[in-house]
């Protein structure tokens, strides 16, 4: 795969991306790329390497070799709070916020202001942070909760309070794992809703394994198998492709 | 939620108990050589302070809290030898003007690493800096690399018993294994009658209560919240643009410092310092301290320091060998029964009794649902 300088419009490129633990290739010579504002969803069996393919865009997992170009900067060089300052925001399959927080405490920390050491201590709670907090909060169903410890939410509210910390930060590129995994089919609504409100004028990376939700909002959609891509392109196009129907949509 | 507050309702009442017991009730109860237990009692008490923030609030267990106490009060033992190791006090030493112990290991010159030592201005800063700079380099050593929970907790342990081990070896530089006795006087000043102890006791509170101050302060910014976070979701804090390495050796270093005044204090105080209060054994104790008086509350914590000394100087008293089992029983009560310590019984049981007391006393609307917001946390 030839790595070079890839044309501006491109907000992600990932190419021949290679992770091995202990010789197991988990990813293994992938390259995509993600315009702005697109919407990018990736399935794939278990085990195909998804989560470990946005583990690998945010720095938890350091790559064996391959690059990653982020509005042309290089990220596997750098540490994941840097890679989160440039502007990639990460939302977890388990639901990870601040249970002993309240919901108000949990979006706070996530506004990006005040990161260093000396910023923290100096952070002023002022209007712009209230107004912002609020405005998230309004978004993720939570206005009423902003007093209230994390830990008294439901698995579907602390699912939106991840989402709601991660726009509070307001990455070019979003990625979520399984955001409805675990929800209600009336949370599954909002949650689709919600998304479907956010996504605007920015990219996301979504893996999902709901296909009716994948449909809703993909615009394109990546298969992986294998730590390799096996299908890409318009959900149409990836539905009727017989070696996507043999390992995955066939089951 | 929102408090602009210092300090809310119950931390108030925790404020005003505390500053009664050690300003008044104390001082006018005890005979001078009681408070002067009180005052060495209080000097585990900045140890715990500096718990509360690193362990209760950042997760970060250091089991060698003791090292940085230690080093606060050798710094501060050093500048009381020198000053009493004049050349008149000395003059039967074979080489006058050293202190005693470098006499005795033939050692016929103040070592260069001692001269700085005879600076008072020098002193108090290297007090602060040295175990500041110290807990820089073993937190950026440790956290850069992520290492942390029991590995980082039995690293600490590993240089408390190194520094012992050091210390007690280097017998010409440090005294050895008896430590620095026979400290004198503080620019000329006795501290040893009865006057004069009770003035440090004076001076060693108000630095304690600066220290609630500075710890408070802490609490209240977001770095405060932060450490909570960064004990619960350290991958959450570290994707929301932090860097979590920095957050910890920041915690580390506040509660080194802490621990390094309250060891100059226990110098001070107690007029003697030595490797005892450096190694493994002080420095877990510090800990269980911290644990019993509740390790998520400063108030709770400093009377941890408080009661558990106190239990321990009484019952060492009467049956000095059931102490160190009284201790491992008090430690495995508290993990087992009451995880959050002293300050957790007094939250879930005193606490609401005075809510309901003040609440039937003065009823208003809308009342209830601040104090929802003020008591929540049990601090």
């Amino acid at each position: 795969m030839l790595v070079g300088h890839q044309p501006k419009e491109f907000l992600l490129a990932v190419s021949g991306l290679t992770v091995s633990f202990d010789g197991f290739k988990a990813v293994n010579d992938l390259s995509f790329y993600v315009e702005e504002n697109e919407i990018r969803v990736i399935i794939g069996p278990n085990g195909a390497g998804k989560t470990t393919v946005l583990d690998l865009i945010c720095g938890k997992t350091k790559a064996t070799s391959g690059s990653i170009q982020f509005r042309g900067k290089e990220l596997t060089k750098m540490k994941e709070n840097e890679i989160v300052q440039t502007g990639v925001g990460r939302k977890f399959q388990t639901p990870s916020v601040f249970e002993d927080l309240t919901v108000f405490e949990n979006l706070e920390i996530s506004f990006p202001r005040g990161r260093t050491v000396f910023g923290s201590l100096t952070f002023q709670r002022d209007q712009l942070v209230k107004d912002r907090v609020e405005e998230v909060a309004e978004m993720i169903f939570l206005k009423d909760k902003l007093n209230t410890y994390a830990d008294e939410l439901s698995h579907g509210q602390k699912q939106w309070l991840e989402i709601g910390m991660l726009l509070i930060q307001d990455p070019d590129l979003l990625m979520l794992d399984e955001p409805v995994a675990g929800m209600s089919v009336s949370e599954r609504a909002k949650t689709a809703e919600l998304l479907n409100r956010i996504i605007k004028n920015r990219s996301v990376l979504v893996i999902e394994h709901d296909m009716k939700f994948v449909e809703d909002i993909a615009h394109k959609v990546t298969v992986l198998h294998q730590g390799q891509i096996l299908s890409e392109g318009t959900m149409e196009k990836v539905k009727n492709d017989p070696k996507v129907i043999e390992v995955y949509l066939g089951h | 939620m929102i408090n602009s507050r210092f300090f809310n309702r119950s931390e108030l009442i925790g404020f005003i108990v505390l500053a009664a017991v050690l300003f008044v009730i104390l001082p006018l109860s005890l005979d001078v050589f009681r408070l002067n237990l009180v005052a060495k009692y209080l000097t585990y008490a900045f140890v715990a302070l500096g718990l509360v923030l690193c362990w209760g609030y950042g997760g970060i267990l250091s089991l060698g809290q003791g090292v940085f106490f230690g080093l606060g009060g050798y710094c501060m033992a050093m500048f009381l030898k020198l000053e009493a190791s004049s050349v008149e006090n000395t003059k039967i030493q074979s080489t006058p003007g050293i202190p005693d112990f470098m006499d005795w290991n033939q050692i016929t010159s103040l070592p260069l690493f001692w001269q700085p030592f005879h600076s008072l201005t020098f002193t108090i800063l290297a007090i602060i800096l040295v175990p500041g700079l110290f807990a820089l380099i073993i937190g950026t050593a440790m956290f850069k690399r992520r290492v942390g929970g029991t590995y980082f907790a039995i690293i600490t342990q590993a240089v408390a018993a190194i520094l012992t081990i050091l210390i007690v070896g280097q017998q010409g530089y440090t005294g050895g294994i008896n430590g620095m006795t026979d400290l004198r006087t503080l620019k000329g000043w006795d501290i040893r009658p009865d006057h004069a102890k009770v003035i440090l006791y004076f001076v060693e509170v108000v630095l304690l209560f600066a220290c609630i101050g500075i710890a408070q302060f802490i609490r209240l910014t977001k770095l405060g919240r932060i450490l909570v976070a960064m004990r619960e979701q350290e991958d959450r804090v570290r994707f929301s643009g932090y860097s979590v390495a920095n957050f910890k050796i920041f915690a580390f270093c506040m509660a080194a410092v802490f621990a390094a005044i309250g060891g100059a204090m226990f110098a001070l105080n107690v007029g003697f310092m030595s490797p005892s209060f450096v190694g493994i054994v002080p420095s877990i104790e510090m800990v269980i301290y911290t644990a019993v008086g509740g390790r998520m509350s400063i108030f709770g914590a400093i009377w941890g320091a408080i009661l558990v000394n106190f239990a321990k100087t009484s019952l060492s008293e009467s049956f000095p060998q059931l102490w160190l089992f009284g201790l491992g029983a008090l430690f495995i009560a508290v993990v087992l029964a009451f995880p959050n310590g002293l300050s957790g019984l007094w939250a879930d049981y005193v606490q609401p009794r005075i809510d309901r007391l003040f609440a039937s006393r003065k009823r208003k609307p809308g009342w209830n649902d601040n104090s929802v917001a003020d008591g929540a946390p049990a601090e």
